[in-house]
């Protein structure tokens, strides 16, 4: 009975954290509690949201994707210029972005897929490469966007606000995705056995190629969805944003392992991370300890997150003798 | 009878090595075949010909007649050639069904098709006997279930030829039984089975035609009654094996090594206790999930033990397997791909790895290399292995047997008392099989001693002084006297006795 459910907690250990410390916050700062923050925590978790989404894909295929924050930056940035010089406007802007998402996506698979080189290295490279660009294209200054962005960032259909749309909407594209084509079956068989699913027939090199392209894609979007609130774009933009996004994904659940995570998982990461950082805000602690607190309370879900794994393992040994049943 | 699969001649040379060389063999239809031979004898080359995945020399294949020249595997599925491998091409997070129809899922309305997917998964499970729900996650099966989920994957491709290599080595007898009534099953329903195995007993009930190889050459071929396993032994070898087993060279001595005093945790063993001498070789019997591997783990200090009390050389042993290693245990575990071996890392790391920390020199406490190079040559001598370089060959590129060797040999460095080996022959043929019990049997004459755990109770009856037996994580009994009753000793492990 005990170890049911202690078991229980432990499968749904994100769950637990995420009402932890909404209540916790909820005591300590009146007011958090309201649907107004409530929303507009989800509205600000968007950002992370979808390109945590995305790198889940390469999670789940054991990759990893560190270019994802230069990625955020240098998508709208060339959404931008297409704005401005060709006057494509904001969907028009939008598409830009996600061709450029595709295109940043192309660059690491290529290295990745074609030449063999390790993830971690190509994006790596590619995470100074992609900003390295965007300097040059702006000479290091910051990019302004007409009036018309920030209408779209600000605006909402049928009373919800357009970055959250976005945000639900990739998510049940990203969900449909991995639990119902044959795309997303074959992400999770890569990431249980590489050479088994070589061996299964499956074309391992096509699937990786496409995990990197929504990654980059899906930090693209994320980062026009972000910019569009605020209207401008510096040079600093996505800068270290990579972790929180590796964060909010393993967070909800994923593994670095590769093969485990869901894509609703890491939405729920994602608004964790947020909760978090507002929570603090609204319980005025100390500005310059906010980061060590976060920080916390990351390690603290991913200590729950092996322990998981550790006690999942230890309860489902087999037992030989009749006697562990009472 | 007519045949499904026809080797002309057939031929496989790698950098002018044969590997394979002429064999001219007829598969024939609704039949199961046996393959055997020692490893190396080039069964996986002759299998990896007709799975597609090498491409022969010279020589050629005929499917019904027609010429038969596979690309690639896919090919081979195709044809309507399935392969069982011993390590079962699953996926452990996707669902059975997921798992039958990875390489491609019906749709509808562009979405994989659950229902579809499930009622033809159901269908293939009915026709298995295995009672489970299509959309069970593959991670919660057991070892055996596992293994019918990759057969019900032959089936829905409509596979004609089925290639089972070594498929018993992880299961439990019950699960071997299972699967052999599934193979009859598959027999008579008109599929062609091709069986390779190292279980000459398996090989002697299972099949109707035996194949074997040594060497890269077909050595003898008929039907199952033409041969015994005497016969068997003596194909796959070249010669008369005069014994599966080496004459021990020594008696148990009167000192007792180590002993185990009331072992008790509960839900996995009660009241364990027995005492191993010096010189001696101690059998462990019992049946998959007995508690025998778990009682090695607790000796090792792997695994926690709520109370009683284990002493070595008299003195009580604690702590983890740091200490006890320490102390002179060595452990050889039952599953040396995952836990015993680097398989990347070259021969003589692998065996120095154990005691690395005794080749530090001071006082940066540097490695010595040459004093590495030199131990490591000196135990590989003392193992008989097999191998080119050790300072460069990889673990992986050693057949079963020398890996085996390999694990036994970098904990003979550490001059260990007692001795753990646990399932110290799985998946290794005849010739290795004799070089293992000859080391073991010198760890014993120098004064050692050892502890055999096997769910082979004649290799046990060919090795030990004595045979313990287990069952639900309690010594059942003990046998010493010679010559052995299997019959007791198996009734013990059932417990038929007891109950």
């Amino acid at each position: 009975m005990n170890t049911d459910l202690s078991r229980l907690a432990l499968r749904n250990a994100t769950i637990l954290i995420f009402t932890a410390v909404l209540v916790l916050f909820g005591l300590v700062a009146p007011g958090f509690l309201s649907p107004e923050n409530l929303f507009n925590i989800v509205k600000q978790s968007s950002f992370i949201g979808i390109a945590a989404i995305g790198i889940t894909f390469v999670l789940l295929t054991r990759g990893i994707d560190l270019s994802v924050g230069s990625v955020m930056y240098l998508g709208p940035l060339i959404a931008g210029f297409a704005m401005r010089d060709y006057g494509v406007g904001v969907a028009g802007g939008f598409a830009v972005a996600i061709l450029a998402g595709l295109a940043m996506g192309a660059i690491n698979a290529f290295f990745i897929v074609r030449l063999g080189i390790a993830p971690f290295i190509v994006t790596l490279a590619t995470l100074f490469f992609f900003r390295g660009a965007g300097t040059w294209m702006t000479s290091s200054r910051q990019f302004d966007f007409d009036r018309e962005m920030l209408d779209f960032g600000l605006s909402s259909v049928a009373g919800i606000p357009v970055p959250i749309l976005l945000f639900a909407l990739a998510l049940v594209i990203a969900h449909l995705t991995l639990t119902r084509t044959t795309f997303g079956k074959q992400v999770y068989a890569i990431g249980a056995d590489p050479e088994a699913a070589k061996k299964a027939g499956i074309r391992t090199g096509t699937i990786e190629t496409g995990v990197f392209l929504i990654s980059a894609t899906t930090a693209s979007v994320a980062g026009f969805v972000l910019i569009s609130q605020i209207g401008r774009l510096d040079v600093a933009f996505g800068e270290g944003r990579e972790f929180d996004v590796i964060a909010a994904a393993v967070l909800g659940g994923a593994s670095l392992f590769g093969g485990v995570g869901t894509a609703w998982g890491t939405a729920v990461g994602a608004t964790l991370i947020q909760t978090v950082k507002t929570g603090l805000i609204f319980s005025g602690i100390n500005l310059y300890l906010q980061p060590i607190a976060l920080g916390l309370v990351i390690f603290v879900a991913v200590l729950l997150d092996s322990l998981r794994a550790w006690r999942l393992q230890v309860s489902q040994r087999r037992a030989i003798r009749a006697e562990v049943a009472d | 009878m007519s045949h499904l699969l026809t080797l002309q001649d057939l031929s496989k040379a790698f950098f002018g090595v044969h590997a394979v060389q002429g064999v001219t063999l007829n598969i024939p239809e609704g039949a199961v075949t046996g393959l055997i031979g020692e490893n190396g004898a080039g069964k996986s080359t002759l299998m990896n010909m007709i799975g597609g995945i090498h491409q022969p020399t010279s020589g050629s294949m005929y499917w019904r007649d027609t010429p038969y020249t596979p690309r690639d595997t896919a090919a081979a599925t195709e044809t309507g050639i399935a392969f069982i491998h011993q390590e079962l091409n699953l996926f452990y997070n996707l669902t059975i069904s997921e798992n039958l129809f990875i390489d491609g899922f019906p749709k509808r309305l562009g979405l994989i098709d659950r229902k579809a997917i499930d009622s033809r998964t159901r269908e293939l499970l009915k026709l298995l006997d295995l009672d489970l729900a299509p959309d069970t996650l593959l991670g919660e099966l057991s070892p055996g279930e596992r293994q019918l989920v990759e057969i019900a994957k032959a089936l829905h491709r409509e596979a004609e030829l089925i290639i089972f290599d070594e498929p018993t080595t992880s299961l439990t007898p019950r699960e071997i039984e299972r699967l052999f009534e599934v193979i009859d099953r598959l027999r008579s329903n008109g599929k062609t089975v091709i069986f390779i195995s190292h279980v000459l007993g398996d090989v002697e009930r299972l099949c109707d035609h035996i194949a074997v190889m040594r060497d890269g050459q077909l050595v003898a071929e008929g039907p199952t009654s033409d041969f015994g396993i005497p016969e068997m032994i003596q194909a796959m070898i070249g010669r008369e094996l005069s014994a599966l087993f080496p004459d021990r060279t020594a008696q148990p001595g009167a000192e007792i090594v180590a002993e185990a005093i009331n072992l008790t945790q509960p839900g996995v063993m009660k009241d364990v206790s027995f005492q191993i001498r010096s010189g001696e070789i101690l059998g462990l019997f019992g049946l998959m999930g007995s508690g025998r591997s778990e009682l090695a783990r607790v000796l090792f200090g792997l695994d926690p033990v709520a109370s009683g009390e284990i002493k070595l050389g008299g003195k009580p042993l604690s702590g983890g397997p740091q200490a006890r290693i320490r102390a002179g245990l060595a452990f050889v575990t039952e599953n040396r791909r995952e836990e015993g071996l680097l398989m990347d890392a070259p021969i003589s790391d692998n065996l120095s790895l154990v005691s690395i920390s005794r080749f530090g020199r001071t006082p940066l406490n540097l490695v010595d290399r040459p004093g590495i190079a030199q131990a490591t040559a000196d135990i590989s001598d003392q193992v008989t292995l097999k191998a080119g370089d050790i300072s460069v060959q990889p673990a992986k590129a050693l057949s079963g047997g020398n890996q085996q060797k390999v694990v036994i040999g970098k904990w003979l460095m550490e001059d260990p008392r007692l001795f753990i080996l646990d399932e110290p022959t799985r998946g290794v043929d005849v010739g290795a099989k004799y070089e293992i019990y000859t080391l073991a049997d010198r760890l014993a004459a120098e004064g050692g001693a050892v502890l055999i755990i096997s769910s082979e109770l004649e290799e046990l009856m060919g090795m030990c002084d004595r045979i313990m037996v287990m069952n639900q994580g309690e010594i059942i009994d003990t046998f010493a006297e010679k010559p052995w009753s299997q019959k007791a000793i198996l009734a013990a492990a059932f417990r038929e006795v007891a109950a």
